[in-house]
């Protein structure tokens, strides 16, 4: 089984780097790009039968720093 | 004063730091990551900068979980003091032992020059040999030194006179201009500036020499 972790910025932390992004579309000619945030995505390779509550563990202990990062789990 | 350096792959500031220790008279031992415990009677354990584990994940997480850092946490709760600079702040911060977290600078570059600090606070082992409101000048190295404190972990900060040193000219988006903050306990030190590159007229400046030698009469009697 898989398991897909997207590591966002928490809502009102502030995101240097999706902003550059945001200025890099906007002189690329893209217009109408309000906002950009920038996370990552981490793909685990589990042994089947791994509970979604074990990887709710790995996100807590490590894939996230819950003090600025949130993160939302997809199981395949 | 013993004083333990931990050393994790991709440290580089590791033996700068042994020195500065030194030259204040510390009888200093390097404590290699893999090794799950701090050598007998460590008074102090510091926390280099540099690079620790490529900063691969975020700066400092993966260190944060290494073995020898579980012995650094108890080490800290045990009311034992500890001292992270630059990628030690990153480490600190992501074991717990100090709030807030650090991010990408603001303008996204590499910074790399002397910056100016004023001492927020004197009434701190680290900071005891300043007076408070002094300014001083320690170089800054790094990318990700932006602290990040929302309002009521800034508040709190400055409440529990907390803040060790604030930056004159915020370099890198820092919240509340915060260069380096304590434990509430006081006896851990995060910071992003380098006082270990400041001990020596030949570094170009003498700055940090005070942190160390407070450091040393302080827990020499400890």
């Amino acid at each position: 089984m898989k398991a897909r972790v997207h590591v966002m910025l928490k809502n009102g932390v502030l995101d240097p780097q999706g902003e550059a992004v945001r200025h890099a579309l906007g002189s690329l000619g893209f217009e109408g790009v309000e906002g950009v945030r920038q996370g990552k995505v981490i793909e685990l390779d589990l042994a089947d039968g791994t509970s979604e509550d074990t990887v709710k563990d790995m996100c807590e202990k490590l894939l996230a720093n819950t003090v600025i990062e949130s993160y939302s789990i997809e199981l395949s | 004063m013993k004083a333990a350096v931990i050393v994790f792959p991709g440290s580089n500031c590791d033996r700068d730091l042994a020195v500065a220790f030194e030259q204040a008279g510390a009888d200093v031992t390097m404590v290699w990551h893999k090794d799950t415990d701090l050598p007998e009677g460590v008074d102090i354990v510091g926390i280099p900068g540099g690079f620790s584990f490529g900063d691969y994940l975020r700066c400092g997480a993966i260190a944060a979980n290494s073995p020898i850092c579980r012995s650094v946490v108890k080490h800290a709760e045990r009311g034992g003091y500890a001292l992270g600079i630059c990628n030690g702040f990153q480490v600190l911060t992501e074991t717990g032992l100090l709030p807030g977290a650090l991010m990408r600078n603001a303008g996204l570059k590499f910074i790399c020059k002397q910056v100016g600090l004023q001492v927020a606070t004197a009434d701190s082992a680290f900071t005891s040999g300043y007076s408070q409101g002094q300014e001083i000048t320690i170089p800054v190295a790094h990318h990700d030194g932006n602290y990040n404190a929302d309002a009521e972990l800034l508040a709190r900060l400055k409440g529990e006179d907390r803040v060790a040193f604030t930056y004159t000219d915020n370099p890198n988006g820092s919240d509340g201009d915060i260069a380096g903050i304590l434990s509430d306990n006081r006896r851990v030190l995060g910071m992003m500036p380098h006082p270990e590159r400041s001990v020596d007229e030949r570094h170009g400046g003498t700055d940090g020499s005070a942190m160390f030698r407070s450091l040393m009469d302080q827990l020499v009697t400890a």
